[in-house]
């Protein structure tokens, strides 16, 4: 659900490497960010709503993403997959790290890139500043 | 009693001053400057300017000592999180949330949300009154002016317990099938018996659909 860089991305390894990919996104022009060997479905629609998770199958995925640019959005969807649809695997991007802390434990697999690009780029400060001493 | 609200739009602006009116104490979260002002201008200074999602916001609303918290913003996805923030990890003991999408009245108690209010709901349960339940739909348009039919039979009809050869059916109509209450079907004989809440399907010509209508829904 999303296909905005990440989603896009995501979607084509996903295909490289030979799953059935379905993605979903309000906007038909998001598509254009798909690599051009994506062979999955692609559908227009509103995550948060129920009749259209049910309506591109949902409740068949063994896995359910979540990487639109609203964190809620995002943590409401997947919750739906989980909890409604009975899906086993649901990822969801949360940028706030305090909601994708709370989210964890409440069951959700979470992914805050801003905690994670943080400590990359302070890791990265770190090593070139080390060389350089060294 | 301290409740906080969360949106500051024209449903928190007069929840929050109704509340005010009861006398007890209450707090509006909006995100949008002008919003905030309108709030403050009129109510005084019961608002604050920020996310109501955001844990460090909420934290300065005094989430922490809240009696309820009410999220009434007009988006689901908002109104859902703040409501499952402020319970987690605020303890906050009865959250109500304003729901724009009626279907999502399930998830939002699967979630833990104490109480949804629906104005779409409510508005189609006066509309659904109004509106006769028992009517004739068409199903499919037929040749030479015939359509198939299909109309429930209330549990008060007249036709209750009568069978088929008993009706009086308008002229040239007939029943091929009848679905009952379980969603069984019947392929009716003369003596099959009509029963409470049975789907009666019919042909019919149109200008006797009224007639079908009145012979298998009046007392």
């Amino acid at each position: 659900m999303g296909c905005g860089r990440v989603g896009a991305t995501l979607a084509g390894m996903l295909t490289t490497e030979g799953h059935e990919v379905t993605i979903l996104d309000t906007r038909a022009d998001s598509f254009r960010r798909l690599p051009t060997g994506f062979n999955g479905k692609k559908h227009i629609g509103n995550g948060i709503d129920q009749d259209v998770l049910a309506r591109i199958g949902v409740g068949d995925a063994d896995a359910f993403i979540a990487v639109t640019q609203g964190d809620n959005r995002n943590v409401m969807a997947t919750q739906m997959a989980k909890h409604i649809f009975g899906v086993k695997r649901a990822l969801c991007r949360i940028y706030d790290p305090i909601r994708e802390e709370m989210y964890r434990d409440l069951g959700l697999e979470t992914i805050s890139p801003t905690i994670i690009g943080a400590t990359m780029l302070r890791d990265q400060l770190n090593a070139q500043h080390s060389e350089e001493g060294g | 009693m301290y409740v906080i609200v969360v949106g500051g739009g024209k449903v928190g602006y007069y929840l929050a001053r109704e509340i005010l009116r009861e006398g007890h104490e209450v707090l509006v979260i909006e995100q949008d400057a002008s919003k905030c002002e309108r709030i403050a201008e009129e109510l005084g200074d019961v608002v604050l300017r920020g996310d109501g999602c955001e844990a460090t916001t909420m934290e300065v609303a005094g989430f922490g000592r809240a009696d309820m918290a009410i999220a009434v913003t007009g988006d689901d996805e908002d109104n859902l999180v703040s409501c499952q923030v402020a319970k987690a990890m605020f303890n906050v003991p009865r959250t109500v949330a304003r729901l724009n999408n009626p279907k999502n009245q399930e998830i939002f108690r699967l979630l833990g949300i104490d109480t949804t209010v629906s104005a779409t709901a409510a508005i189609l349960a006066q509309i659904e009154q109004e509106l006769p339940t028992h009517i004739v739909i068409p199903l499919i348009k037929l040749a030479g002016g015939l359509e198939l039919v299909g109309v429930k039979v209330p549990a008060e009809a007249g036709v209750v317990g009568k069978r088929v050869r008993d009706l009086l059916l308008p002229h040239g109509s007939l029943i091929p099938l009848i679905v009952g209450q379980d969603g069984a079907p019947r392929i009716p004989t003369g003596d099959t018996t009509v029963q409470a809440e049975d789907e009666i399907v019919a042909v019919t010509s149109t200008e006797n659909e009224e007639a079908l209508r009145i012979i298998m829904t009046q007392p």
